[in-house]
């Protein structure tokens, strides 16, 4: 039985009477062809968030990003201007990969003056300007001027910084990003620098860890022994309702209740969320960040619990109601396979007790990520088998719906655009 | 035998956690994860009985002093309070080492604060 109001075309899902109501295919996520044409369509003409700028402090500050759909890997600094740049990570000379550490294929970061080849020496400025060749005179007509880094357009909303790897983005930065997005403008995203940063490699294709946080219908059944036992037949009874999803563009978010740890009786508690007032939704006792914007908690839905905005096509920000927020990030590496990023960011605690609560948070959250991590590769299992090729989904995965069908139009305009040439 | 307060790893008044203190006292998720998959339920059964009831009072003495700038003997205590974090989940919830159903995934922790 819905408790919460939903829109008065009846539900969610009609709101946005484009999704329809059928059963979906799961074609996209089990086919390498159309895994091919992802990298084309989508992810090598977007804008991917690919740090912080809080990741490069001062001048000369850089870190690299392997981009594995689309072979390549990108070098962002702060120049000695002050200005965050990116560059394809190439030697011009002989196409040696200009910045890594031990391992060629692991991303590296550090801080540097100039950036210099490992193989034959050529250096270069901060800003892409080649400003040396060993034995230069041994070539012929060569002018250094011709010879830059590969520039990659970049650009940083909210401290966010983000690459778009086609040659002219089509849009800029803020107008890919939209309304709803950037009015989680002025968010104190730079006061949380105390920062736990996940990483793993999922069995799955990237779309299908995406579907996994952007409903939580899951939450009550899958990660029902994390409650103790007196609370989980009223979890489970309760379902989940969201109290808000919107969706403009290609971005979409859900708002949902939850979390107050501090007014539930012990025995609907783990007994360490007792003495640390912590948990999955965070530290009970919050930072005082002043008025948020009027993008966080858009309709400012009580009890309020988190707000997940899932970016397109890869990027997640989860903002908490108390006062701290996450990001997630799905790189695709092959059409069942993705490097999966999660990574916690708290205003920095000023004592052992404000650490232990994010300790607390930081646990919790990675024992729910590996239950949601191993039961994708269950899922792209079986979806292999196309046993069966048709999906019923509720009006509490109205997200999933809507991710899977923008892939979908970018893949066609994509097509399209082909055709046309 | 040699002086045992010059080995005593935590604060005076929590010395009789030392015997866990080797074990636990870890200062990065990833070596407390490690050791989480390597014990017994039985082992951090024991841990969590002796901690648990004294959790409090341990946060209590670790918050006197500055997080940047802890004592030793406070960061080993808040260490040991890291990893009583670490076995509640198979104390209190799973009643297993691992994280059911969680096989051979993993998720590593690459970049966190210390202590």
């Amino acid at each position: 039985m819905a408790k919460i109001a939903k829109p008065p075309e009846g539900s969610w899902t009609a709101h946005y009477p484009e999704l329809g109501t059928e059963p979906m295919s799961y074609e996209d996520s089990i086919s390498p062809e159309f895994y091919e044409l992802e990298r084309e369509a989508i992810f090598k003409r977007t804008w991917l968030n690919v740090g912080r700028v809080e990741q490069l402090s001062r001048r000369g500050s850089y870190f690299t990003k392997e981009l594995a759909f689309a072979n390549t890997s990108v070098v962002i600094v702060r120049g000695m201007d002050g200005e965050i740049r990116a560059f394809h990570n190439i030697c011009r000379h002989r196409g040696n990969k200009l910045v890594w550490t031990d391992f060629p294929r692991e991303e590296s970061s550090g801080s540097c003056r100039q950036f210099v080849c490992k193989y034959h020496g050529w250096k270069y400025e901060l800003d892409g300007a080649c400003s040396y060749v060993q034995q230069e005179e041994e070539f012929f007509d060569l002018d250094k001027a011709d010879y830059g880094l590969v520039p990659v357009h970049c650009d940083v909303w909210s401290g966010f910084i983000f690459v778009n790897l086609d040659k002219e983005p089509s849009q800029s930065l803020v107008e890919f990003l939209g309304p709803m997005i950037t009015a989680m403008d002025g968010y104190p995203f730079d006061q949380m620098t105390e920062r736990f940063s996940y990483r793993a490699v999922v069995g799955s294709n990237w779309k299908l860890f995406m579907d996994a946080f952007q409903e939580f219908y899951h939450a009550p059944i899958l990660h029902a022994r994390q409650s103790p036992i007196a609370a989980r037949p009223e979890v489970q009874a309760a379902g989940f309702e969201g109290l808000h999803y919107e969706i403009e563009g290609p971005h979409r978010m859900v708002t949902t209740y939850g979390g107050r740890g501090w007014l539930l009786p012990p025995e609907m508690l783990k007994p360490m969320e007792t003495v640390t007032r912590s948990g999955l939704f965070g530290p009970w006792d919050a930072p005082d960040l002043g008025d948020l914007p009027a993008g966080v908690n858009p309709q400012n839905k009580q009890p309020w619990g988190l707000d997940s905005f899932q970016i397109w096509p890869n990027f997640v920000i989860l903002i908490w109601e108390r006062g701290w927020y996450l990001t997630y990030h799905y790189w695709p590496t092959a059409f069942t396979t993705h490097v999966f990023e999660g990574n916690l960011y708290f205003v920095p605690a000023k004592d052992a007790r404000e650490r232990l609560a994010h300790e607390m948070a930081a646990v919790t959250f990675k024992e729910y990520a590996l239950q949601d991590g191993n039961t994708l590769e269950a899922t792209q299992i079986m979806l292999e088998s196309r046993v069966v090729t048709a999906f019923p989904l509720n009006d509490q995965e109205v997200l999933c719906r809507h991710l899977h069908k923008v892939a979908a139009e970018w893949v066609d305009e994509y097509a399209r655009e082909g055709a046309a040439r | 035998m040699s002086d045992p307060t010059n080995t005593a790893m935590l604060p005076e008044q929590f010395s009789e956690l030392e015997p866990f203190a080797p074990t636990w006292c870890l200062a990065t998720e990833h070596e407390r994860y490690a050791q989480r998959l390597a014990s017994t339920m039985d082992e951090m059964q024991a841990f969590y009985d002796a901690l648990f009831p004294r959790a409090e009072e341990a946060i209590a003495y670790c918050e006197k002093f500055p997080l940047d700038d802890l004592p030793d003997d406070a960061r080993h205590l808040l260490e040991l309070l890291h990893s009583l974090v670490m076995v509640s989940f198979p104390v209190e919830a799973w009643h297993q080492p691992h994280i059911p159903d969680s096989g051979a995934a993993y998720l590593d922790l690459l970049v966190e604060p210390l202590p």
